[in-house]
This record gives C-alpha cells, structure tokens and sequence, in this order.
C-alpha cells in the first residue's frame, strides 16, 4: 500500500468514532433484549427523577427512564439517518453518472429537475406528507431521502464529468467495452468513495434534520422517542431540569461527530494516490 | 502489399464558439499492412485527433476510414464496437490510462471479457502469456494496482492491454514522449518486438523525429490539420521536399558542440487553426512562400517515387 502521507494520521480520534458508533449501533439493535424500563412506561411520582440504581440516567418530565429512552431513540435516528441517504446516495448517484456519462439531454434534464427540487421549500414538503400521507417513520425517511438527492447528483455528475474525459475511460471504448460495462467498471468504482464520503456526511446532516423535524412535531409520531423530540420535550422544562434536553443533545452532537470524522477519514484513507482525482 | 488502413479526404471539425475549427482537414493516406506509418507535427497539428478519428472515437465530420475493406466511417454503433477488437490504441499518459482503482490482472484480462471469454483459467493464461511477452512478471503483477508501477511499466501494461486481442492495427499516440529518456529505447524495442512477433501494422504518433526515425518505414508530416509530405523515412530525411520537412530536420539537435544551430528556423508561433491562413497554411512561417501559396492551396503530390509533397515549390525535384 502506499506509504503515510504527510499531515496527521487519524489515529486516536477515528477509533473513538467507531467505537462511539458501534456502542450506539448495538444499544440500537439490541434494544429490546437489554435489561432496559419500557420507553413509554410513566411513571407519574418518579417526573423528573434523579439517576439511581433502576434509573441510571432519570427520568423525564412523564416519568419514563431516559437511559431506554436514549436507546430506543437512537434505533429512530439512527435508522431515518442512514436510511434517506441511502435513497439519496442510490438515486442521486445513479442520475449523476448517467447525467455525467452521456451529457446531451439526458444532462439538460437531470440538472434542470435538481434545481427545481433544490429551490422547493423543504419545509414545504415534509408539511404536505405528514399531511396528506400521515406521521410515520417511512414517511419520514421519504422526505429527507428525496430532499437529499439534488446534492448526490451534483457531486456524482461533477466526478463523473472529469473521469469520462480521462484515458482510461477512452481506453475501454477503443477496446469495444458497452456503456453498461464503462459505467460500472471503470466509472463506478472511482465514484464510489467520494459518493460514500458525502454519505456519511450525509448521515450526519440527515440526523439533525430529522432532529429538527420531530423538535417541530412534523417527525416521528409520540410516544415513540427519537432524540430530536425528546430535546423538544425537554424543552419545557429547561429551568427544572435542563439535562433532559441537554443529554439527547450530547448524544447526537456526539454521534454526527463520529460519523464526520469517519467520513473525512476514509476520503483521506482509501485514496489510492495522493491528488489521484 | 495492400493497404490495411486508408483514410480519404479524412476531415474533423470541432464546434468552438460557434465557428468550425479543421482539427484535421482533408487528410488522405494509407498504411500498408505490416508497415509502421510515423505520423509527426507540431502540438496541436491534429495528430491525436487523426488516431482518434480512425477509430471513430471522434466521429469524422468528412471524407471516409477504410480499414480492410470496410468503410468504419458508415459503421453503426453494435458493428464498430465489434470492430473495434481488430484497431487498438496505445496512450501518451500511461498512468492515466489505467483506471487506479482495478488490479494489473483484471485490467488486462478486461479486453477479453469484452469479447467474450468466458472461461476463467484461459483468461489467465492469456493474461500471464501477455505479460511475460511484455516483459512483466505475471506473479508479481497481477495483484498490484497501477500506482505501483513506474510511467514505463504502466506503459508495458498498456501495450499488454491492447495486445491481448491480437489485434491488426495499434495507433500508437506518443506512446513515449511522456517517459523518461532512459526508458524510451526500451519501449521503442518492445514495440519493434510486439510488431515482429504479433505481426502488427503501426500508426506512430510522435512530435520528436528521432523517435519516428527510428521505428517508422515512412514517415507522414502534418502542419495545422493538413498533411505537408508523406515519404520513406529514408528519402524524408535525405531529401525532404516541404519546406516545412526540412525546418523541422533542421530543428534536430546535433550532439556535436562545434556545429553552429541552423539559423533559418521557421519564425514565430503556427497560426490559429480557427483562422487558418489562405492557400497553403504553412506560407506565413515559409521562407519560399509567394503569391501563388497564398491564392491556391497546393495539392499532395508525387515529387519522386514514393516521395508525395504538398508545396508550390517543393525543395526536390523528380529524381
């Protein structure tokens, strides 16, 4: 493999990532076999409680333990953050290729319905699903999925704009090789990793949206928690006991940290040669 | 000998700006089979549009590409594809040439899942055959991506590339020029042994003579988009007959400190191919244009045998 390149190696910081990400990952996928209070369960003498042997972390203004709270809602997050970019990254990625690798009107198409999408109000949007289709968690993931797409496009049009000019590209054509075939092996493989660099960036934005969404009561239906409704539930009582915001707040600024750091890390990584793209 | 590869009145434009700019104009020429053909010119005379136009990876706006009989210029798509395992093409950049994020092995075994080998053990065995006749080792090689090579290895991979098919014709563009001295001779004696042991036919594209010296049977000079002289190498540089032929031999440097650098060096930069000059194209750099260079342009003659120039006034008469 190629020897370290000068600048900083991502040693410590990068480890804390994953682990921080594989510790919320499995409390996630096992939430329901650890030893955990129901999520949902009040208990209306304990509002508000401080952390003692049942409840390591309290409870919240109803009385629900917000150690499970955290847990459950980390499975919520975590499955709309990696989910909508997925249908980003899938959708986006394809058309940027196709717009990038054929041009012509094809292009002309794909650029003009990234823009109308990219000048639609977001807000907008997600109020006329949750309307009209209704508050759920597949709703949810719709939205943000097709609010991310314009910007998967972009950066697979822009890759794939500059690889289809490079030798190697032409090189297949002389040798006779389909477009399917260019566009797999020898395009694809180069978009991959900054498309995977800008999805994990991507997680990161998607968490806070869709904080910011259930903050505004357009996310997740209650009681289910999710970090960005409980932060909107912890609001009201701030002066009384500010950590039932401050705690699922901790908790996704730490994790879109990680996946931030993983990103740039593996865009610094896995590039084969320094400046190679 | 009959010709594999003929090009008549070959013709590229490219739209810029709104105005046509003759990439190539007008070129006709053919390739005998087994012969290296060295085509040389300024940068930007239309060289590497030429070898991309015969393979139609840039379609000719005009005149036709005859390849053994078959017009590749009315090819459909599906039948050029199917063609193309016949013409194959070697890069000036090597390394850009090789997509850096797929293995040597697969990079070379890729022609012929193109063409439809199936079968995985032949493949390899092709695959290691090739690469020890371009002097690569098969087991050390394969598992490498391309960033591990040097500029003249890449290129040996390359050359591997387009010969796995065995094709008939290979467009060489500048398949040295970005290479380091050193390893020039040995590509260029690579390329010599491929041709002998394949049987290939070449279309060598270079800017530098000595490099086209020494492979070519005969030699072809363009200047902005046109051919000036086609001849045996020989002839060429005994009795070059353009006057722009005899500026660019006088260009060569001689390694020898008491000979004084020709001093009648063609002046100034070439002309804009978007404007180019009337009549011949060359007349605003030739030392014996006149008024006739600039009212017609000179057609592509038989100045002796085997010797065709395209100049009013060519410096050689018939022999």
């Amino acid at each position: 493999m190629a020897a370290p390149r000068g600048g900083r190696r991502p040693g410590a910081v990068l480890a804390c990532a994953l682990v921080w990400l594989a510790l919320i990952g499995c409390a996630a996928i096992f939430a329901n076999l650890l030893p955990l209070p129901s999520p949902t369960e009040m208990d209306l003498l304990g509002k508000r409680a401080l952390p003692d042997a049942q409840h390591w972390l309290g409870n919240d203004q109803l009385g629900r333990d917000m150690l499970s709270r955290l847990i459950h809602g980390a499975r919520i997050s975590l499955s709309v953050g990696l989910l909508a970019p997925v249908i980003g990254v899938t959708v986006g990625g394809a058309l940027g290729m196709l717009a990038g690798y054929f041009r012509g009107p094809l292009e002309t198409l794909t650029v003009g319905g990234v823009d109308v999408l990219l000048a639609f109000p977001p807000l907008v949007f997600a109020l006329a699903v949750t309307t009209y289709l209704g508050q759920s968690v597949l709703n949810l993931i719709l939205v943000i999925g097709i609010l991310g797409i314009p910007a998967f496009t972009r950066v697979a049009r822009a890759v794939t704009l500059s690889l289809t000019e490079r030798e190697f590209v032409v090189a297949a054509r002389a040798l006779g090789a389909t477009h399917s075939r260019i566009l797999l092996r020898e395009i694809l493989p180069n978009v991959a990793l900054p498309l995977t660099a800008f999805f994990l960036l991507g997680v990161a934005v998607t968490i806070v949206v869709e904080g910011a969404l259930s903050f505004l009561g357009l996310g997740v239906p209650p009681p289910a928690p999710s970090w960005g409704s409980m932060i909107g539930e912890g609001r009201e009582s701030l002066d009384l006991a500010p950590w039932l915001a401050f705690l699922p707040a901790v908790v996704m600024f730490m994790t879109v940290l990680a996946f931030n750091v993983v990103g740039d890390s593996l865009r610094a990584l896995t590039d084969p040669r320094p400046g190679a793209l | 000998m009959s010709a594999l590869l003929s090009l008549e009145n070959l013709t590229v434009e490219y739209a810029v700006g709104g105005r046509s700019l003759f990439a190539v104009s007008d070129v006709s020429l053919h390739v005998d089979r087994g012969e290296t053909l060295g085509l040389v010119g300024e940068s930007g005379c239309g060289k590497s549009t030429l070898g991309r136009a015969v393979l139609q990876l840039r379609r000719p706006t005009g005149g036709k590409v005859v390849f053994d009989g078959t017009e590749l210029t009315g090819l459909g798509a599906e039948k050029m594809r199917l063609m193309r395992r016949r013409l194959q093409l070697i890069f000036q950049d090597p390394i850009a040439s090789l997509n850096p994020r797929r293995r040597i092995g697969d990079i070379i075994a890729e022609p012929l899942i193109i063409v439809g080998v199936t079968d995985k053990a032949e493949r390899d065995r092709r695959v290691r055959e090739v690469m020890t006749a371009v002097g690569l080792d098969p087991d050390v090689a394969m598992g490498r991506l391309p960033h591990e090579f040097s500029g003249g290895q890449c290129q040996r991979i390359c050359i591997a590339r387009a010969l796995i098919l065995e094709p008939e014709l290979v467009i060489c563009d500048e398949p040295v020029s970005a290479l380091d001295v050193s390893i020039r001779a040995q590509i260029l004696n690579l390329l010599e042994e491929m041709k002998r042991r394949y049987g290939l036919t070449l279309l060598f594209i270079a800017h530098d003579l000595a490099v086209v010296k020494a492979v070519s049977d005969r030699i072809a000079v363009m200047y902005l988009g046109k051919l000036c002289e086609i001849a045996p190498t020989e002839r060429l540089f005994a009795q070059p007959a353009h006057p722009y032929t005899a500026l660019l031999l006088d260009a060569i440097p001689v390694p020898d400190p008491t000979v004084r650098p020709a001093t009648n060096l063609a002046v100034g930069e070439p002309p804009s191919p978007l404007d180019p000059p009337s009549g011949c194209r060359f007349r605003t750099r030739c030392p014996r244009a006149d008024r006739q260079c600039a009212a017609e342009v000179p057609p592509l003659r038989e100045v002796a045998a085997g010797q065709f120039a395209a100049c009013h006034h060519p410096l050689t008469g018939p022999a």
